[in-house]
């Protein structure tokens, strides 16, 4: 059993500030390192990996601190984004060579074990190279399991994955969770994230944006308010339909159409339907306006 | 040194492209050789002239550059390297264990084509290939430490390295007298000078003393490994894209 924890830690390149005083601990289980792209996933990855000196605060492994300390690499298992390995050598003595490189007493057995849990065996003997994005991913994840570790850091493991290898992905992580392992995986995707993290860890533009339980994050993420675009054949006797039926909160009329803002995001996708139907206004366009990740943050930001 | 560390070093550094860029440039010196034999009748002097300034002054350091950052340059570049420091094994001992590679690799490739060189351009009972063998293997090992370093420290080592190795050491270095005293190939010329003594005439020359040179190549050497080691230690890698 082994906990990841982050004090206070900030990293900067240059004058970018790419992680900004986050404090997190991350034990057994499986987390999820929510966030969009350039919210410092990989920078804090890098860190809690002993791959980046954090500029402020402190990265332990079970009160450690994991800058230069090879030797805790004996207990984490790290699954980066970038793509490169040694691509001349085959899936098996690419895997074989980390398992020697860790000082395992039997570096083939270990190679065997962790093929099997990628499912990778059959393949063993082909070039790294010649793989495609969701093998090597499996090699990958290989390298990292070959030693047994208690950590396991995944860098957007699920990218280039085949709904079936992310299926088996996925039974992995879970069971290496349920195992008592530490498990983060960070991820942009709000659905990877939902369906095996039990606690969750958002990040936003370096800072943490909210922390915990999954299902409360994404009842906060559902209800918050939801902004749509609409474009009607009579855009001022909807907009005082709408309000008059109380499923928005707020509806302005401008040039370009409605906007409405609605709080319950249920009531009002059931309700604008009815609505057109008995005012007989025909709805030519309904476009929500902030369903990108980057809002859905930027919303759980500002709370 | 790790075993492990060496092998993999080995298996990357003399993949296929690179391997023959290294028998290409041997090869290259080796026909520059054949020509020089013929057009001046084995001539020791054009031979002694034709290695040190084509050969020494400006394969040599190519074949360095293409070694010393080989063993580590790409893997950095592409993110790689983190399967190997990702190891309870120190930094400092994989940043030995692939300089080491890389020196092996570099003496057995700029030794042998140089001894070969000198060998079909002209030489006198191996005297010559003597001089500039040793030369060579000094100069090799200074080279090769500076470029892993270089390696290291700079993010585009292949262009730091041979705007040094062709516009330093292989240009500035024979002509202006300055330069000449802080080039690790009049360095490495000192110990052949003094092996061919009896033969003033070959016009194989350092501008520095024996004692001198190889203080000045030992300590460059010490610095390159020196800076190379601290800089990996405190290397920041990226784990991604």
């Amino acid at each position: 059993m082994s906990t990841v924890e982050l004090n206070a830690v900030s990293r900067w390149f240059g004058n970018v500030v790419a992680v900004n005083d986050v404090t997190m601990s991350i034990g057994p289980g499986v987390t999820g390192l929510l966030g969009p792209n350039g919210a410092g996933k990989t920078t804090l990855l890098s860190m809690m990996s002993g791959f980046l000196l954090p500029s402020a605060g402190t990265v332990t492994l079970d009160g450690i601190p994991v800058w230069s300390n090879p030797e805790l690499y004996r207990r984490i298992g790290l699954v980066p984004e970038a793509e490169a390995m040694f691509d001349a050598m085959t899936g098996w003595d690419f895997v074989h060579a980390n398992a020697e490189l860790h000082l395992l007493p039997d570096p083939s057995a270990a190679t065997r074990a962790a093929l099997d849990a990628v499912d990778m065996m059959d393949s063993r003997d082909r070039e790294i190279g010649k793989f495609s994005k969701g093998m090597k991913q499996r090699i990958k994840m290989a390298t990292a399991l070959v030693h047994d570790p208690e950590v396991l850091l995944l860098d957007e493991p699920f990218n280039g994955m085949d709904p079936r290898q992310r299926m088996h992905l996925l039974a992995l992580l879970q069971r290496l969770g349920a195992d008592g392992r530490t498990v983060l995986f960070s991820s942009h995707i709000l659905e990877e994230v939902e369906d095996i993290a039990g606690t969750i860890e958002v990040v936003v533009a370096g800072r943490q944006a909210a922390s915990g339980d999954f299902r409360s994050i994404r009842r906060l993420m559902t209800e918050r308010p939801h902004q749509y675009m609409i474009t009607s054949a009579n855009d001022r006797a909807l907009a005082a339909a709408i309000i008059a039926d109380g499923s928005a909160d707020a509806v302005r009329l401008t040039p370009a159409g409605l906007e409405v803002q609605a709080s319950d995001f249920g009531r009002f996708v059931e309700a604008l339907p009815r609505i057109a139907q008995s005012t007989a206004i025909s709805l030519f366009e309904v476009t929500p306006a902030d369903e990108s990740l980057e809002s859905v943050f930027a919303y759980l930001v500002s709370r | 040194m790790n075993l492990v560390v060496m092998r993999l070093t080995i298996r990357a550094l003399l993949g296929r492209r690179r391997s023959i860029m290294l028998f290409g440039i041997a090869g290259l010196l080796l026909a520059v050789a054949g020509l020089v034999r013929w057009g001046t009748d084995a001539s020791i002097t054009s031979s002694a002239a034709t290695m040190q300034n084509f050969g020494l002054g400006t394969l040599v350091p190519v074949m360095c550059l293409l070694i010393g950052t080989g063993v580590i340059a790409s893997e950095i570049e592409d993110g790689s390297i983190v399967y190997l420091l990702a190891k309870p094994i120190p930094r400092r001992t994989i940043a030995f264990s692939k300089l080491v590679v890389a020196l092996g690799t570099s003496l057995v490739f700029t030794v042998a084509a140089m001894v070969a060189g000198v060998a079909i351009a002209g030489d006198q009972d191996w005297q010559l290939a003597l001089a500039l063998g040793t030369a060579t293997a000094l100069a090799s090992i200074a080279y090769t430490a500076v470029f892993f370093a270089i390696a290291i420290v700079s993010k585009s080592p292949i262009i730091v390295g041979l705007i040094y190795a062709l516009l330093w050491e292989g240009v500035l270095a024979g002509y202006i007298p300055g330069v000449k005293d802080v080039s690790i190939r009049q360095w490495a010329l000192a110990p052949a000078e003094r092996l061919l003594s009896s033969h003033p005439t070959w016009n194989v020359t350092s501008d520095l003393g024996l004692t001198p040179a190889l203080i000045l190549l030992g300590i460059t050497t010490v610095a390159a490994v020196f800076v190379a080691v601290q800089r990996l230690k405190t290397l920041p890698i990226k784990v991604s894209e």
